[in-house]
């Protein structure tokens, strides 16, 4: 399973980047995009939208099902990734680059509630 | 307990994503479902179907019998070899099942039926042949299993790998099936393209499997072959209609025989009720993706979809669905698709057929 240690992840498969600027980049593991399956539709939250944590952001749909996408953690969206939209086929080619969507967090310290990449792995493997 | 067909194995080896479907363990796909419809659409793919059971029929009572059991009429089936599309009927008129019946010989018949609707249906035949007192046997023949090979290519990849066939099955027009040897070779499908459906000794299958992949036959789970039945506006068990849902509502009443003087079980419910729903198809013109149970509003009422998925042929999201009488194709309608209403225009339920676009 492909988890990459630098990155920060939720039990329902989102994965999470801290950058340099204070925002998070958030997106679905590889783990979810193998679940799912050939992606063919991502329908992304409107920038300026506040979430809380857990509140449904995105969503994603496979030829088979729909997934929802959780906020990781509250914040406000600041970019969308229009990439996704237009190709959701990308998110199946390379998850973690086909990011979604980015948030500033409300308080930087809810990045600490996340999971790391033995703990997601742990959460898959449960 | 979990079924396998005796192909379990191979799929593994060939790097299948296995699911429960009906109860047996079975090919989602084997890697990536959208290549895998293409692969039918435009070359050839191929298909474990072993899942589904075929069932003998045989005896003096075989044809009188299958006349009353099955809402289409059997008596359409003449020349040897001859298939038949037909749904089985409760007394209510709801459908215990959909199956192929072949017509192999007089007071020979083969019946394919669904995997997880079998056993309820071998129940269901076996308790109307009792108590018709016919004279007439019933063998699931889980002895054999069923690979479907589909798509433009397929006639040609089946000859390369069972040379023996070809001049039997050459000529065979789409719905009907030759017995060569122990193979039982049918010109009939699931996906809207010209292809082979072979029943065979389960033993023969892994061989017959290997030879048909060595040809570039691309193996398929039951995900594309979902995406190909839908384009193909083909109905399945369970979702475009179960025991509760009349034929006349599902699109199948070009299967049903109200006409003939003949008596079937659930005829007398078909007169009763008549046709209450419109099934038709839906394409999606906003983004996003039609799935069964979604709410379709209508000028006449609301509907809801059976059967919902994206096109990969057409690239859009395409449904079957349950409209109110008075709706026909051309007519726009809504979808309710999570906290949105989504527009989509009313078809024909036929989307692609021979790898072409059947919208106007």
């Amino acid at each position: 399973m492909n988890v990459p240690a630098n990155l920060k992840y939720t039990k329902s498969h989102e994965w999470v980047r801290l950058e340099a600027d204070g925002s998070v980049t958030v997106g679905i593991t590889d783990h979810a995009q193998d679940l799912l399956g050939d992606l063919v539709f991502v329908e992304l939250p409107d920038t300026g939208r506040a979430l809380a944590a857990g509140e449904e952001a995105a969503v994603v749909e496979s030829v088979k099902a729909a997934a929802d996408v959780y906020a990781p953690l509250a914040g406000t969206v600041t970019e969308i990734n229009q990439g996704v939209v237009d190709a959701p086929e990308t998110v199946n080619q390379d998850a973690y680059a086909a990011w979604l969507f980015r948030l500033a967090p409300a308080s930087a310290a809810d990045l600490d509630t996340l999971l790391d990449a033995a703990a997601y792995t742990a959460s898959v493997a449960a | 307990m979990t079924q396998k067909t005796v192909l379990n194995d191979t799929h593994r080896r060939f790097s299948a994503k296995m699911v429960d479907f009906g109860g047996w363990d079975m090919p989602l796909h084997y890697g990536s479902q959208i290549e895998e419809h293409h692969a039918v659409r435009r070359d050839c793919g191929m298909f474990d179907v072993s899942h589904m059971c075929a069932v003998d029929c045989r005896g003096p009572d075989a044809r009188p019998f299958l006349l009353r059991l099955l809402a289409n009429n059997v008596d359409k089936l003449k020349t040897p070899g001859k298939a038949l599309y037909s749904a089985m009927l409760n007394e209510t008129g709801g459908v215990v099942d959909d199956l192929i019946v072949y017509f192999v010989g007089e007071g020979d018949y083969r019946l394919v039926i669904n995997a997880g609707t079998a056993a309820k249906d071998l129940a269901w035949m076996a308790a109307r042949l009792a108590e018709w007192r016919l004279d007439a046997t019933l063998t699931p023949r889980r002895d054999l299993a069923m690979i479907a090979v589909q798509g433009p290519n397929a006639r040609a990849r089946v000859w390369q790998a069972l040379p023996e066939t070809r001049a039997a099955s050459e000529g065979l027009k789409p719905f009907f099936a030759v017995t060569v040897g122990d193979l039982f070779i049918a010109s009939t499908g699931y996906t809207g393209e010209d292809g082979f459906e072979i029943a065979l000794p389960a033993a023969r299958a892994e061989v017959l499997w290997q030879a048909l992949a060595d040809l570039g036959v691309r193996p398929c789970g039951l995900g594309a072959r979902d995406t190909l039945r839908l384009e193909a506006g083909m109905n399945l068990y369970g979702q475009d209609m179960d025991e509760t849902v009349s034929p006349l509502d599902a699109g199948l009443a070009w299967t049903v025989d109200l006409a003939a003087p003949r008596d079937f079980v659930g005829k007398n419910a078909l007169l009763a009720h008549g046709q209450r729903w419109q099934f038709l198809g839906l394409v999606l013109e906003d983004r996003g993706v039609l799935r069964a149970h979604q709410k379709v509003f209508a000028a006449q009422g609301e509907g809801e979809i059976t059967s919902g998925t994206f096109s990969p042929t057409l690239q859009q999201s395409i449904a079957l669905a349950r409209l109110p009488s008075g709706v026909v194709p051309g007519d726009r309608v809504q979808v309710e698709i999570r906290d949105k209403r989504l527009t989509a225009r009313v078809v024909r339920p036929l989307f692609v057929r021979h790898g072409a676009s059947q919208l106007a």
